[in-house]
């Protein structure tokens, strides 16, 4: 369930800079309030044509809350080249669910489009897209392990057309296991790519066990800093407080001639006590039991679509 | 005799070049990216008058065109440049999702595509790229024949919104196309007029294609040449009209006859006008160390090639 904004000690460091930085606990119900509903929307479009992955959505649904809602400067509406406002890109793709529902929550396009996700003629394909034209997509995601060069790229034309706002992209563990990573990692950090925030959702979790059975990662740490980048890790990357100081904090670091990357620590799952602290949920959908029961625990809170 | 005149051998890598470095004057969203192959690219002039437009990548051709998608979403016009093999198979799956699929505007030029490149033998001598990159979806595929038709195609892909594939090839070949002829994507050229037999060529072929030509009409067989330097889309009605004349045709192509030139225009004409044709291409083989003239004649691609599949394609002629 989700914790209130008190259950979190007043002396913490990522309390003091949230309150500093927004200090208006409306912004942290709101956050909130639309995480649990971003919760709801995942859980319901992946029930309803009994595929997608609810799994990482969810354990990425604080995240993407945050730094839409909170972090990125965005410019309204929608154009493909995004000059002048901040640009996100999801390498992870099979986590769309979570992404066309913060994105229908910022009002990139109407929440009833929800409803069609993973149907034939949707906008909403199962991994996203820019082939059917939905607005927030950049670049089609789902082949693992490109999103990051994609994201160097775009902030290469960001430099090039002096454009001073920044390039955030996610990745998934899992997805370090892919080469193209660590080129990409190499080049971004050889080449002071510093208007770029990677981060990279550390739930621990692949198909097909955990990230330590199927091929451990090593110390994600060391080898960010080794490649050269700015590196964070977060511990409580499904605590918005916390994801919210984090993000101004690399923000802040960049434009400091290194690439920045936050090693984001989440619970798969996050949210729905029966799809935490297993990996059975990456690719499953709820049947109409569990989903009765994953939605009484995010009772409703901006409206379903 | 030959119509065309060789104005002086050059390498189409090297009018790949010089497109480049005027559309660095010309187009100030054109970027360039290469992965450790800029001499052999010929990209120095443009490197050197745009030094900020220029990205090397290093050894990462992956990351490469994942870059270049990148740098499209911001307005800029990327050109990637590494050997045709690197260009293509070694990044299909990032062609395919991060540009074609995504449809970026990311213009991928390809240099020592084909058995031409010589001695470094088969590992670097792609026959399969052209198949490769036409099956994609959205993807135009260009493949010039001499010097300065890879310049006018170089300029005038900047122009085109979409991906291009871009191949060309790393010997020095007669540059015998005039220098000022605008170039059409889309659009094939007749080189010479024939009534016996069309011979449709793309490439190097092209020129041999022309040699045969010449050397035909000495044995009273009169060939229509094309060039076809678009694979993708093909100009169907250049074909059609060509071999309603003709009645036969022979396809000439630096390339494996799977997923070539030949195979689009043997489709083009089983589904509007079947007509006997003749494959002048790869047998589905890897290719060899060798000098470029050894490897073409030894693996049937050169004029002599072209001489006897027409005699062939002329014996099943209705």
């Amino acid at each position: 369930m989700e914790k209130s904004f008190e259950d979190y000690p007043s002396n913490q460091l990522g309390w003091v800079i949230f309150v500093q930085s927004i200090n208006k606990m409306a912004d942290l119900q709101f956050l909130t309030d639309t995480v649990q509903q971003v919760r709801r929307d995942i859980l319901r479009m992946v029930h309803k044509v009994n595929s997608g992955h609810p799994g990482g959505s969810l354990g990425c649904a604080e995240f993407f809350v945050t730094l839409f809602n909170e972090v990125m400067e965005r410019k309204d509406g929608f154009s493909m080249d995004g000059k002048e406002e901040d640009l996100f890109f999801l390498s992870n793709g099979h986590i769309s669910p979570v992404f066309y529902a913060t994105l229908a929550r910022a009002g990139y396009f109407e929440v009833s489009e929800l409803n069609t996700f993973r149907l034939l003629d949707s906008r909403l394909q199962g991994h996203p897209t820019t082939h059917e034209g939905l607005p927030g997509v950049r670049v089609a995601s789902g082949s693992l392990g490109q999103g990051l060069s994609v994201a160097v790229g775009a902030a290469l034309a960001k430099k090039l057309n002096n454009d001073p706002k920044l390039i955030y992209v996610l990745m998934g563990d899992g997805e370090l296991q892919e080469g193209q990573n660590w080129e990409a990692m190499m080049f971004a950090a050889a080449k002071k790519v510093d208007n770029l925030i990677a981060t990279v959702d550390l739930n621990g979790k692949q198909i097909d066990g955990t990230t330590e059975e199927v091929l451990s990662l090593g110390d994600v740490k060391q080898k960010f800093e080794a490649f050269g980048w700015t590196t964070f890790t977060l511990k409580e990357g499904n605590h918005i407080p916390a994801l919210l100081t984090q993000l101004q904090e690399a923000k802040a670091a960049c434009g400091k001639g290194k690439p920045v990357a936050i090693l984001m620590q989440t619970e798969m799952g996050n949210g729905v006590d029966f799809m935490m602290h297993t990996h059975a949920w990456h690719g499953k959908a709820p049947n109409d039991e569990q989903l009765e029961a994953a939605l009484a625990q995010n009772p409703e809170t901006l409206g379903d679509y | 005799m030959n119509p065309y005149t060789n104005q002086g051998s050059q390498d189409t890598r090297s009018g790949f070049g010089a497109g480049l470095a005027e559309l660095g004057k010309t187009n100030p969203n054109v970027v360039a990216l290469c992965a450790d192959l800029i001499g052999s690219l010929k990209m120095d002039d443009f490197i050197e008058a745009h030094p900020e437009r220029f990205f090397q990548i290093g050894i990462a051709e992956a990351n490469m065109m994942g870059i270049a998608a990148g740098l499209t979403i911001g307005g800029k016009i990327p050109f990637t440049g590494t050997f045709a093999n690197f260009s293509t198979g070694r990044v299909y799956d990032q062609i395919r999702q991060s540009i074609a699929y995504s449809g970026k505007n990311v213009k991928i030029c390809a240099s020592h595509a084909g058995l031409t490149l010589g001695e470094d033998g088969a590992t670097h001598q792609i026959l399969e790229d052209i198949g490769l990159m036409k099956m994609l979806p959205g993807m135009t595929v260009i493949n010039p024949c001499d010097f300065n038709q890879t310049k006018a195609a170089t300029i005038a892909i900047a122009d085109h919104i979409g991906p291009v594939y871009l191949r060309f090839g790393r010997p020095k070949v007669p540059n015998f196309t005039s220098s000022d002829a605008p170039f059409e994507i889309g659009k094939g050229l007749i080189l010479k007029k024939g009534k016996d037999v069309t011979i449709v060529a793309t490439g190097h072929l092209v020129w041999e294609a022309l040699e045969a030509a010449a050397a035909l009409a000495e044995q009273s067989i009169d060939a229509e040449v094309i060039n076809i330097h678009t694979i993708k889309p093909l100009d169907n009605d250049i074909i059609l009209k060509s071999v309603a004349k003709t009645g036969c045709i022979v396809t000439a192509e630096e390339h494996n006859f799977l997923g070539g030139l030949g195979e689009s225009v043997a489709r083009v004409l089983s589904e509007n006008a079947p007509t006997p044709q003749e494959f002048v291409a790869t047998n589905d083989t890897f290719g060899e160390s060798g000098t470029p003239s050894q490897l073409m004649a030894k693996y049937g691609l050169d004029q002599t090639a072209i001489q006897l599949k027409v005699h062939k394609v002329l014996e099943r002629k209705i």
